[in-house]
């Protein structure tokens, strides 16, 4: 089996934010950037799945130059190819122009299985696979829990996530997107050798013109959302910060949990 | 201007559920803020007792698609029903509550109608006359604020608790009906069933005291020091969703809009974040205390008492004082 699997770059959980000059997202600079988490499961499902066929993974990521290292951590793992689509025009889009330049340049070769991430850890939209899958006319599912391929390859039963801990089962006919939850698998880790064959493998940069698609369908002119600004939250009621080294932090906790709280 | 507001809400069983009634709360917001009319859409089968619930509200019309076509819930003929309507009807906003289920389809609406898509918005305001929405990222540390660019509908789904189920207004509102040939739409999935997915009985919604875990911990060596804060208060395990997807603890402790929901009267949150999907499942806690490292973490906005700081100062410490406090 084909699979192309959409990776996103995304700013580590760890990272110190600050707002960036024109207060529209964050400062970039010094920031350490990781592969978006369930994008990490949606990758470890398609390695499977090509070991298991005998199939190869493609990785598609768009984004700045700083996602080729995302791309290369993908090659390293064991996806054959990258495709970085880091051309400005691409940049700064929404989930609907975001996902027509994912969509065209995953259509320019031919897929079984196209698996994404089912939400980025920054912007979070929950959006872009599932606009793939309209713009290639594929049926799709978000939040993917278990992905049991039939024999033949033509269909999917998929364990759709629930709220309140139910799974929804269903057969989807391929080809198809999955939105792929955290928890389905186990990521492995990049192996020594992995990442030497990472060095050889090819990184493609198609533009906008190698995908037949008009710059004012891309990015930041194709989205139909502008990001006015960002900021982080007021300080609401807030907790009560309880302050002192650790044990003397415990021992006034207690005691307001047992006079003022009156829960112990 | 009079921009017609539709809000599309989900049943199951025929039961219209409480983030659907949050999203006819803003709707009615939504449509006095801009001098608008707020009209409700109702999609399934065998949903006229819903339907008439919905005609003792304040809503303008409540259309109703009520075909054993749309008995079970498939991503094909929802996008396809709801692109018929909007593409008749043109309303200029069309709300949804951020559930899973809307968040596998509204996409797909978004894209085949070519419409804006503000998913998650927790609140809006009226700016120069134009609704901007405000929405979390970066896991609830930030919020944007954005507005739809560029002609058509704006599709916004509502997070859960942005606007209050209880304060709908109550009215009257018209039933009508939405004839389309369901039949002719094709489901784009085969629906087999529904299933539990955690497996084995753990309930935390009994629980008086949890001790809940984040991925802040940073391995699993570190569970015994949990375990031992728990045992100290007579409490239950939870956990935030990455520390059951690494394994540290078994699904079924899992707190959150995947997993269970718990209302105890003290719930301890130690290196947990924050993030929305975890606080549905506790903020109803009567008690909330959070320890992290993180002054800036989102926990502490729904916290009665905070300590900043390493958790593994910290939960030992605490721990000991426990035991001091309720043996002396
Ligand atoms: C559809 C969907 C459903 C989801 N369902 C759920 C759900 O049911 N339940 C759930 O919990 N999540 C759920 N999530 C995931 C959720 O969005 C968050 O990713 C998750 O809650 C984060 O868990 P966390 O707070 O443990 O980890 P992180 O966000 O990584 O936070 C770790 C925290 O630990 C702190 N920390 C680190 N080291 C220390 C230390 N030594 N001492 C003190 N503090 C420390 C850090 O400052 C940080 O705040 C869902 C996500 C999606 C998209
Ligand atoms: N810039 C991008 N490059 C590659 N994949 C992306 C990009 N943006 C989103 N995705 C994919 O779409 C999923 C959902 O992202 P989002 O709609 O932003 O929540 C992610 O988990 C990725 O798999």
């Amino acid at each position: 089996m084909k699979i192309a699997v959409c990776i996103k770059q995304v700013p580590d959980a760890e990272a110190r934010l600050r707002l960036s000059g024109d207060g529209k997202w964050i400062d970039e600079e010094d920031l350490s950037f990781v592969i978006n988490e369930s994008d990490g499961y949606a990758l470890e499902e398609a390695l499977q799945i090509a070991e298991r066929t005998s199939g190869e993974v493609v990785v598609f990521s768009l984004g700045p130059e700083r996602v080729r290292e995302a791309l290369r951590k993908a090659l390293a793992l064991g996806a054959a190819r990258g495709v970085h689509l880091k051309d400005p025009a691409f940049l700064g889009g929404d989930s609907l122009s975001t996902g027509r330049a994912l969509a065209a340049a995953i259509a320019s070769e031919g897929f079984d299985l196209v698996l994404t991430g089912s939400q980025s850890d920054d912007v979070g939209f929950g959006s872009t696979g599932s606009v793939i899958a309209g713009e290639l006319g594929w049926p799709h599912a978000w939040l993917v829990m278990g992905v049991d391929l039939d024999e033949e390859g033509r269909k999917v039963k998929v364990t759709r996530e629930m709220e309140g801990g139910m799974n929804e089962l269903s057969n989807l006919d391929l080809p198809a997107v999955l939105e792929i939850q955290a928890g389905l698998n186990k990521p492995r880790y990049a192996s020594l050798k992995g990442i030497m064959q990472a060095k050889k493998k090819e990184i493609s940069e198609p533009g906008p013109g190698d995908l037949g698609l008009a710059v004012e369908r891309l990015g930041e002119s194709g989205a139909k959302i502008e990001v006015l600004s960002v900021a982080f939250p007021e300080a609401g009621k807030g907790a009560q910060i309880i302050e002192g080294d650790a044990e003397t932090a415990a021992r006034s906790l207690v005691e307001k949990l047992q006079k003022e709280a009156r829960v112990l | 201007m009079s921009e017609k507001i539709w809000i599309v809400l989900q049943q199951r069983d025929g039961k219209i559920n409480k983030m659907s009634w949050e999203a006819i709360r803003a709707g009615q917001a939504l449509a006095a803020a801009v001098g608008g009319t707020a009209e409700a859409v109702l999609l399934g089968s065998g949903v006229q007792e819903a339907a008439n619930e919905l005609a003792q509200v304040s809503l303008n019309a409540v259309h109703v698609a009520d075909d054993e076509n749309l008995a079970d819930y498939t991503p094909g003929r929802f996008v396809k029903t709801l692109e018929a309507a909007i593409g008749t009807a043109q309303p200029a906003f069309v709300l949804f509550p951020h559930t899973y289920q809307t968040v596998d389809y509204l996409p797909r609406l978004a894209q085949s109608l070519d419409a804006a898509l503000v998913p998650e918005a927790v609140s809006f305001e009226v700016a120069d006359g134009s609704v901007v929405w405000q929405r979390p990222i970066l896991g609830g540390k930030m919020f944007a604020t954005v507005r739809a660019k560029g002609s058509g509908p704006v599709l916004v789904s509502l997070q859960s608790g942005a606007y209050a189920a209880d304060e709908v207004e109550a009215g009257t509102a018209a039933i009508e009906s939405l004839s389309l040939d369901f039949a002719a739409m094709a489901p784009d999935r085969e629906i087999l069933g529904v299933e539990e997915a955690a497996g084995g009985e753990v309930d935390l919604s009994q629980a008086k005291v949890i001790v809940a875990v984040g991925r802040g911990i940073g391995d699993s060596d570190k569970m015994p020091t949990m375990q031992a804060l728990a045992d100290a208060l007579g409490a239950e395990l939870g956990a935030s969703r990455p520390v059951i997807d690494s394994d540290w603890l078994p699904r079924n402790r899992q707190i959150g809009s995947s997993g269970q929901t718990v209302t105890p009267k003290l719930y301890i949150a130690a290196g947990i974040s924050g993030a929305i999907q975890h606080l549905v499942g506790m903020k109803g806690s009567q008690v909330i205390v959070a320890i992290n490292k993180d002054a800036g973490a989102p926990i502490f906005n729904v916290a009665d008492y905070g300590i900043v700081g390493d958790l593994h100062e910290v939960v030992p410490a605490l721990t000991a004082a426990i035991k001091e406090a309720t043996t002396g």
